[in-house]
């Protein structure tokens, strides 16, 4: 290795993890919008009017919310997970 | 039997144009015979890289609409005896793009050709999804960059669902990677995916990496295809991907830092 080469590997350390963080967020986004793929199309409104009906009692954001379609069998299920916040504490 | 092949990739600006022009005359050029659609409805480029701008005289929405028949609107290349072009229309809206028309032209296209590359505009949009909806083969361009990755694979998601294939329950669609813009330098450095990170993300066979290379820019100034410069890394890396699509075994080029002579290792 050049001396020059070695002053600029020095320099491009932090670079040099640029590419393998993109790889992890791709991975991750990745495998959930392989999720996303089967899902039947009107998956997504459900979610937003279930958010609009929910959130009239519990302060809760989509996120919260998780709707998935399964297959048991011969059997379809719609699983329905809201997960709600914890109770505000006071100090 | 023809075989209707999409060059496409989600992302804009990655390379589907000059991928489509080299691979199409690559192919005539290896023989074959083969059409080149423009599928980018209201935004011509492929007549401009193939360099017969000058005489498009009906495109493929004429012959969509009835208003030109497929002959008058193909047009030859100036090179290549078995190469031919069907230019986008500059200004009619992608209305005139239906399912009907277009299987109606690939089928005639199907008669005479042996291949038929389709040049898909960017985006998921009705331009996107005619270029690949009869697809039986699909080049996926991607761009060793986050957001091209991210996008190539949500377009593999629609070939396998959406396309007419996929509908149809056939056999699914061919799927080839061949990775563009390339920078052996970068990745070495870490700071482009590599070529193994890109192919393992999107998990389908590799069939090429095209270098960045100046003589594309070059060559799309002089409307001639870049695998017809056989000196420059582009053209060579294109010509391979050819070879490796006609089943030949060809072993992957440019993928490292060029080694250096001594001068150079210690100058840099
Ligand atoms: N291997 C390469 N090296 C250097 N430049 C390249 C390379 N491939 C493509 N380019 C450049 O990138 C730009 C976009 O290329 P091109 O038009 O082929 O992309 P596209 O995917 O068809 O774009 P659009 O989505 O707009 O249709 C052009 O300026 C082209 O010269
Ligand atoms: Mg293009």
């Amino acid at each position: 290795m050049s001396l020059l080469n070695y002053f600029k590997r020095k320099s491009l350390q932090s670079a040099s993890v640029s590419a393998s963080v993109a790889k992890d967020r791709l991975q991750i986004i990745l495998a959930r919008e392989h999720g996303n793929r089967n899902e039947p199309d009107y998956l997504p409104k459900l979610k937003q009017e279930l958010l609009a009906v929910v959130s009239k009692y519990v302060n809760v954001d989509i996120s919260a919310i998780s709707v998935t379609r399964d297959r048991d069998g011969d059997c379809e299920i719609l699983e329905l997970n809201i997960t709600l916040p914890e109770p505000e504490v006071t100090k | 039997m023809a075989k209707v092949i999409v060059v496409t990739s989600g992302k804009g600006g990655v390379g589907k144009t000059t991928t489509s022009a080299s691979f199409a005359t690559g192919l005539a050029l290896r023989g074959k015979r083969t059409a080149v659609i423009d599928f980018d409805v209201g935004l011509r480029n492929l007549d401009l890289i193939m360099g017969c701008e000058r005489r498009v005289v009906y495109d493929f929405v004429n012959v969509l609409n009835g208003e030109a028949r497929l002959k008058q609107a193909l047009i030859k290349d100036k090179n290549c005896d078995n190469l031919f072009i069907l230019p986008a229309s500059q200004t009619r809206d992608k209305e005139a793009l239906t399912q009907e028309g277009v299987e109606r032209i690939l089928n005639e296209l199907k008669e005479t050709f042996d291949y038929i590359v389709c040049d898909s505009p960017a985006g998921i949009e009705k331009g996107a999804l005619m270029a690949l909806y009869f697809a039986d083969e699909a080049i996926i361009v991607t761009n060793p960059e986050i957001s091209s990755v991210r996008d190539s694979d949500r377009i593999l998601g629609i070939l396998s669902a959406k396309s007419h294939r996929a509908v149809n329950d056939a056999e699914p669609i061919k799927e080839h990677l061949v990775i563009t813009r390339f920078s052996p330098t970068r990745a070495e450095m870490g700071e482009m995916l590599s070529v193994v990170d890109v192919t393992e993300l999107l998990s389908i066979p590799l069939l090429g990496v095209i270098p960045e290379s100046e003589t594309v820019l070059s060559s799309s100034n002089a409307g001639i295809p870049v695998i017809n410069d056989k000196d420059s890394s582009g053209g060579q890396a294109y010509v391979d991907v050819v070879s490796r699509f006609l089943g030949e075994e060809v072993p992957m080029r440019f993928l490292d830092v060029e080694k250096k002579g001594l001068l150079k290792r210690i100058f840099g």
